[in-house]
C-alpha cells in the first residue's frame, strides 16, 4: 500500500489569541517572535493515519509540501513520526498560488512520483481554511474522492470507508486509487521517536523546481487565483463579562442562577 | 454572461434542510441584485420531486431535481456528475452551497472543473460590480477576509450555517420544474453507498436546542460530562464539547462545537472547563448569552461571556443543578 500525503506548514494555531495579530494595511498575518511553525492541524491527522496503514499492510509513504526551504522543519518531523520519503516543492513560480494552483502544482510532483494507492489529505488549512486542496488534487488527477473519513478498513484493491456527517456516519466503498480527507476525529496524531528524529537528521531532501515537474506556469502564482483579498482584521469583542462572586463557590452558582432567571434566560 | 443564481439544496429525512432555506434567503437577494432568476437543484432518490413546491415558495423561480436510485445516499462521485450536469444546464453566474457534509465535499471540485473561483464557509455574500463578495472567518475565526472573485467564470461559495436568515414563506409563489437529465449508471462509478448510520442523541438536536451546557478540557475525564448531563437534564438542554475534549477520546465528534463541529445558536450557553479558542468560539459564537465556568480568570471565554464564575466546576456545577431545579419547579 503507497500512500502520498500532502501537507501544509502554517504558523502554529494554538497560540494564545493575544499573541495573534494582523497588519491590516497589508493584509497578513504577523508571525509571533519565537514560536516556531507547525503541520497544519488536520495534516498530521492525515500523517498518523497513513502511517497507521502502513504497519498494517506495508509499503511507502511519501510526503509532498509546496513552501519555503522552512518546510523542511516539518517534511523533517513526518520522516521522524514514520513516513519514508519527502520532496519539498519549491519555486519562485509557486509564491501565493492559491489552493487551485497548488493543486495543480502537488498533481504535477504525483504524476512524477508515479504509482500510489492513496493520496490523504488535511481536509482543512489551520489558517486560510479553504478546505480546497485535496478535492481539487482529487479532480486534477481525476481521482474518486472520500472527505472527512473517520475510519478505513482495507479489503483488497478497495477501502471501506466511514465519513463524518452532521449527525453520524455513512459507509461507502471506493476503488484505489483514490484521495481521502481526514479532521481531527480520526485519530491522535503521535509524536516522533528519538531513533526517529536522528533517522530523519540524517535523511536528505530532495527539492523539485518547476523545471522537474511538468506544470504550466500560466496556471499558478498570484496571477492566477481567482480570489482576491480585499481586506483583513481581527474581530473585536466587548469583553464585558460580570463576574458572580460571593462567599463560597456554592453561593455564586445559586447567585447566577437567579441572575439568570431574573433575566428571563431560563 | 447569465444574471442567474444557482443554490444546491438538501432534504434531511425527507425534509428541506434549515441551511437550504437560509441558502434560499441570500440566493434570492443576490439574483435580484443582478436581475436573473434564482434555480435551486436538489438531488435524491424517488419521492425528492415533492420539495420542490417548498423550494419555490421559499424564493425560487426554478427548481432542478435529480431523482435517482443513485442519490439514494451520499457518494461524492454520483453527487459530483449530478450537480455538475445541473451546472452546466443551468450556467448560472453565481452557485451557493450550503458548508455542510455535501456542500463542501462537492463545491471545490466543481470549482476547480469549472475554473471558477470559490469562497468557503462565507458569512455574508453581495456583489460589487457584478462580482461576487463575500466574507469569511479565516484562521480558526481569529481574523475576518474579505474577498472578491476575479474571474469572468462562475462564482462560488459555500455558505456558513446559522450566518444568515432563513427565507420567508411565500404562499402561492409559482415557478417551474425541470428533471435533471442524468446519463450515469451505478456500474461507471468507482464508488459506491453502502449505508448510513445516525447517531441518535439523547434528548435535544444541538443545532436545534435552546440551551447548551457544553464541557471541554478543563473537565479532566469522561467521567466527568455525567455533570453536565444532570445540568443538561433539569434544563432540558444539548450537551456539547470542545474539540480537546473530542480529541481526547472523552466523548463522540458529533457533540463537537465549533468551526469543524457543530454551530449552535441557542438562548443560553453555558461553557465548562472550555478556555475559548477561537475555532470553538466559531460554532459557540452565535449564542445569544454566553455563561463560562473556568478556574483560569484570564481565559478568552470570558471576554465573550455575560456571566462568569472563576473557580472549580466541580463547587459550581451541583449547586447551580439544585438551584436551577428548584426555580424550574416554581
Amino acid at each position: 500500500m503507497n500512500i502520498i500525503v500532502c501537507i501544509k506548514q502554517v504558523q502554529d494555531p494554538d497560540i494564545p489569541p493575544r499573541d495573534f495579530k494582523v497588519d491590516e494595511e497589508k493584509m497578513e498575518v504577523l508571525s509571533p517572535a519565537n514560536v516556531s511553525p507547525v503541520i497544519s492541524t488536520f495534516d498530521e491527522n492525515a500523517i498518523e493515519e497513513a502511517i497507521a496503514l502502513k504497519e498494517v499492510h506495508g509499503g511507502k509513504i511519501t510526503v509532498v509540501t509546496v513552501g519555503s526551504e522552512s518546510c523542511k522543519d516539518s517534511l523533517k518531523k513526518c520522516l521522524a513520526m514514520g513516513c519514508d520519503d519527502a520532496i519539498l516543492l519549491n519555486d519562485d513560480c509557486f509564491e501565493d498560488s492559491d489552493a487551485f494552483g497548488i493543486a495543480r502544482i502537488l498533481a504535477a510532483a504525483i504524476e512524477k512520483i508515479g504509482e500510489f494507492d492513496i493520496i490523504m489529505c488535511g481536509r482543512l488549512s489551520s489558517d486560510w481554511s479553504f478546505g480546497s486542496t485535496g478535492l481539487a488534487l482529487a479532480e486534477a488527477l481525476g481521482l474518486p474522492s472520500v472527505g472527512q473519513l473517520q475510519k478505513i478498513t482495507v479489503e483488497g484493491d478497495e477501502l471501506i470507508c466511514e465519513r463524518g456527517l452532521e449527525d453520524g456516519v455513512e459507509v461507502v466503498k471506493v476503488k484505489t486509487p483514490c484521495l481521502l480527507t481526514v479532521s481531527n476525529e480520526i485519530n491522535n496524531p503521535r509524536l516522533p521517536s528519538v531513533k526517529g528524529i536522528l533517522m530523519a537528521s540524517r535523511k536528505q531532501l530532495p527539492i523539485w523546481k518547476s523545471t522537474d515537474i511538468e506544470i504550466d506556469e500560466s496556471k499558478i502564482g498570484s496571477s492566477a487565483n481567482t480570489l482576491e483579498l480585499t481586506k483583513l482584521y481581527q474581530p473585536v469583542f466587548t469583553g464585558n463579562c460580570e463576574f458572580i462572586e460571593d462567599e463560597s463557590l456554592e453561593e455564586a452558582a445559586k447567585k447566577l442562577a437567579l441572575r439568570l432567571r431574573e433575566d428571563k434566560i431560563i | 454572461m447569465s444574471k442567474d443564481v444557482l443554490i444546491l439544496a438538501e432534504s434531511v429525512e425527507d425534509k428541506l434542510a434549515l441551511i437550504s432555506s437560509e441558502l434560499l434567503g441570500i440566493g434570492r437577494k443576490l439574483a435580484d441584485d443582478l436581475g436573473g432568476d434564482l434555480i435551486a437543484v436538489i438531488l435524491g432518490s424517488e419521492g425528492t420531486k415533492e420539495l420542490s413546491k417548498g423550494l419555490i415558495s421559499l424564493g425560487a423561480d426554478k427548481v432542478i431535481v435529480g431523482e435517482s436510485d443513485i442519490f439514494d445516499g451520499y457518494t461524492n462521485s454520483f453527487y459530483l456528475e449530478g450537480i455538475d450536469a445541473a451546472v452546466r444546464e443551468s450556467s448560472p453566474h453565481t452557485f451557493l452551497v450550503a458548508n455542510t457534509s455535501v456542500g463542501r465535499d462537492i463545491a471545490p471540485r466543481i470549482a476547480f472543473r469549472h475554473n471558477a473561483s470559490y469562497a468557503h464557509d462565507c458569512t455574508e455574500l453581495s456583489y460589487e460590480d457584478e462580482k461576487l463578495c463575500a466574507i469569511r472567518p479565516v484562521w480558526g475565526g481569529s481574523a475576518i477576509s474579505h474577498v472578491k472573485s476575479k474571474t469572468e467564470n462562475l462564482s462560488i461559495a459555500s455558505l456558513r450555517p446559522k450566518a444568515l436568515p432563513m427565507a420567508d414563506i411565500i404562499e402561492g409563489r409559482t415557478g417551474d420544474l425541470v428533471e435533471l437529465n442524468i446519463s450515469i449508471e451505478s456500474g461507471e462509478t468507482l464508488m459506491s453507498f453502502l449505508e448510513a448510520k445516525k447517531v441518535q442523541s439523547e434528548g435535544v438536536r444541538l443545532e436545534d436546542a435552546e440551551i447548551v451546557v457544553s464541557g471541554g478540557r478543563g473537565l479532566g475525564g469522561a467521567e466527568n460530562f455525567s455533570h453536565l448531563e444532570k445540568l443538561g437534564k433539569v434544563l432540558k438542554a444539548a450537551v456539547g464539547a470542545s474539540r480537546a475534549a473530542v480529541d481526547a477520546g472523552w466523548v463522540p465528534t458529533q457533540m463537537q462545537v465549533g468551526q469543524t463541529g457543530k454551530i449552535v445558536s441557542p438562548n443560553l450557553y453555558i461553557a465548562v472547563g472550555i478556555s475559548g479558542a477561537m475555532q470553538h468560539m466559531v460554532g459557540a459564537g452565535p449564542s445569544k448569552n454566553i455563561v463560562a465556568i473556568n478556574t483560569d480568570a484570564d481565559a478568552p471565554i470570558f471576554q465573550r461571556a455575560r456571566y462568569g464564575i472563576v473557580g472549580d466546576y466541580k463547587k459550581v456545577l451541583p449547586a447551580l443543578t439544585e438551584k436551577f431545579e428548584e426555580l424550574l419547579q416554581s
